[in-house]
């Protein structure tokens, strides 16, 4: 197994602790350590940490920089003037697909630093790069020169201070700033994927097993693999691009308007969202939670003994204790507190549409109900 | 390495008889395998089993693994602790964690199931 796969710098990492490696977009990724609950309990209690070098990273340079990005994302770029401020964003196809979402750091004056989805990192490069204009701007893919680590948690903030020593003052809830963290040089971006407090760090390939093991040496600490990942961002209501949207879909049925700024001006699949916008999307992404059995993806979704729609993302929820899951549903039955029924092989579970954040209370959101 | 006053199968369910009565449940190589168990779905007492056959499903966050029945009979009692408590067939996988009595049709039937050594020799050359 694992020939041909991709090796982030921390892959050597990860066999020493006895991870269950599996084939994540070409790369060779841990799945989990101890096990998938323990590591998602470990996040919302106390700090865990992941291996997402397999990211992309690209950063525009230039004059040009901001209006070209403009164009390209659905998102108002002038939300992050501020320099060190991040935006979470779509980019969309003209007929209004989404193509990716990403974050889009302003680390410089001209300068723009995206992140996006490791499964998509050729065609957002090849897409931004047929949309930039002839001058202006200097694109860069920094990926295969970039790793990066999430430290999530409670507790994350704590580790993340004692690392960077004396006087270091974290930097704001979605923003991004230079670091020194045991002596390495790194970018930290106080974002992430999971609902707790807690950054992300982008560091130098040579840098990236050096901080793993400096921030493994806090008790504390627990190393998490993509299975927990998972389990902690569909808690979240946080979509997962290949499960919850992909190019067939727009931003207004996958339930992400909210990242929409239709009146900053033009840009790419403007018109045709704002077509659905006025006529209302025919389907909606919702939530589901099962009491009886664990949804999964590709499972039927039925109203009334009918094929409504099909499992998006499905999972046991372990903070919950019940399963949870997406699916497109006809509008008409996307209201909070409908019964449908998920086809679990050959039971039939009744799910109840609620609202894609499932769970409310975390460190990010300590007085919520 | 496993329990000598058990039985087993080579779908690496546990035996145990008392009477007429035998208690199942996973071995500990299963329960590694699997992971985290966070759901069980269990047959109902009074449902019948048949040895070979699946009666159920045990599912981690990212797998499901059908049951196997290593006997025929009637299900007497089910671990209704598993509802709340799936974790058990991790941590105490021949105690707490049990899954199904079963009231056996002919219990001669477990003389046909694996020993705890040839259970360990089975493992090892399917590992």
């Amino acid at each position: 197994m694992n020939e041909g796969l991709k090796h982030t710098p921390l892959y050597e990492e990860h066999v020493a602790l006895g991870a269950r490696i599996v084939d994540f977009a070409g790369w060779a990724m841990p799945v989990q350590y101890a096990g998938i609950v323990t590591e998602h309990n470990a996040v919302r209690q106390h700090v865990g940490i992941f291996d997402v070098s397999h990211m992309a990273e690209f950063r525009f340079f230039g004059f040009e920089a901001f209006s070209a990005l403009q164009r390209i994302v659905a998102g108002d770029l002038n939300k992050i003037d501020a320099l060190g401020s991040a935006l979470y964003t779509v980019m969309c196809d003209e007929d209004g697909g989404i193509i990716d979402d990403l974050i889009v750091y302003h680390t410089g004056d001209l300068e723009y630093l995206v992140i996006a989805n490791a499964s998509n990192r050729e065609p957002d490069w090849d897409w931004i790069a047929a949309h930039m204009p002839a001058d202006g701007v200097e694109s860069v893919d920094e990926s295969d020169r970039t790793a990066l680590i999430a430290v999530q948690g409670p507790e994350a903030l704590k580790v993340i201070s004692e690392l960077a020593g004396a006087d270091y003052e974290p930097p704001a809830r979605f923003t991004i700033a230079e670091a020194v963290l045991d002596t390495k040089p790194v970018l930290v971006a106080r974002t992430g994927y999971t609902g707790e407090d807690g950054v992300e760090v982008l560091c130098r390939m040579q840098d990236a097993a050096p901080l793993w093991r400096a921030l493994l040496s806090f008790t504390e600490v627990t190393p998490c693999g993509l299975g927990a990942r998972d389990t902690l961002r569909l808690e979240m209501g946080y979509s997962l691009y290949g499960m919850d949207m992909d190019r067939g879909v727009d931003p207004v049925s996958a339930g992400l308007s909210w990242t929409l700024a239709m009146d900053k001006g033009d840009f790419i699949g403007r018109e045709a969202i704002a077509g659905i916008k006025e006529r209302g999307p025919e389907r909606k992404l919702v939530g589901l939670t099962v009491a009886e059995g664990i949804p999964r993806h590709g499972f039927a979704v039925l109203h009334e003994g009918t094929e409504v729609g099909k499992v998006a993302s499905g999972t046991f929820s372990p903070t919950l204790g019940y399963g949870i899951a997406t699916a497109y549903v006809p509008s008409g039955l996307s209201t909070p507190g409908m019964v449908l029924t998920i086809a679990i092989r050959r039971k039939f579970a009744e799910a109840i549409v609620t609202r894609r954040q499932f769970l409310k209370k975390t460190s990010l959101s300590p007085s919520a109900s | 390495m496993y329990p000598e006053n058990l039985r087993y199968d080579k779908e690496h369910e546990w035996v145990s008889l008392e009477g007429t009565v035998a208690t199942i449940g996973i071995s500990e190589f299963a329960q590694d395998q699997l992971g985290e168990v966070v759901y069980v779905d269990l047959p109902s007492v009074g449902d019948s089993v048949a040895a070979g056959e699946s009666f159920g499903e045990i599912e981690s966050v990212k797998s499901v693994s059908e049951l196997f029945s290593p006997v025929t009979g009637t299900v007497s009692e089910v671990n209704a602790s598993l509802d709340d408590t799936p974790e058990l067939v991790n941590n105490a996988c021949y105690g707490d964690g049990w899954m199904v009595k079963v009231t056996m049709d002919d219990s001669s039937e477990v003389d046909g199931l694996m020993t705890a050594a040839e259970y360990e020799t089975f493992v090892s050359e399917e590992a």
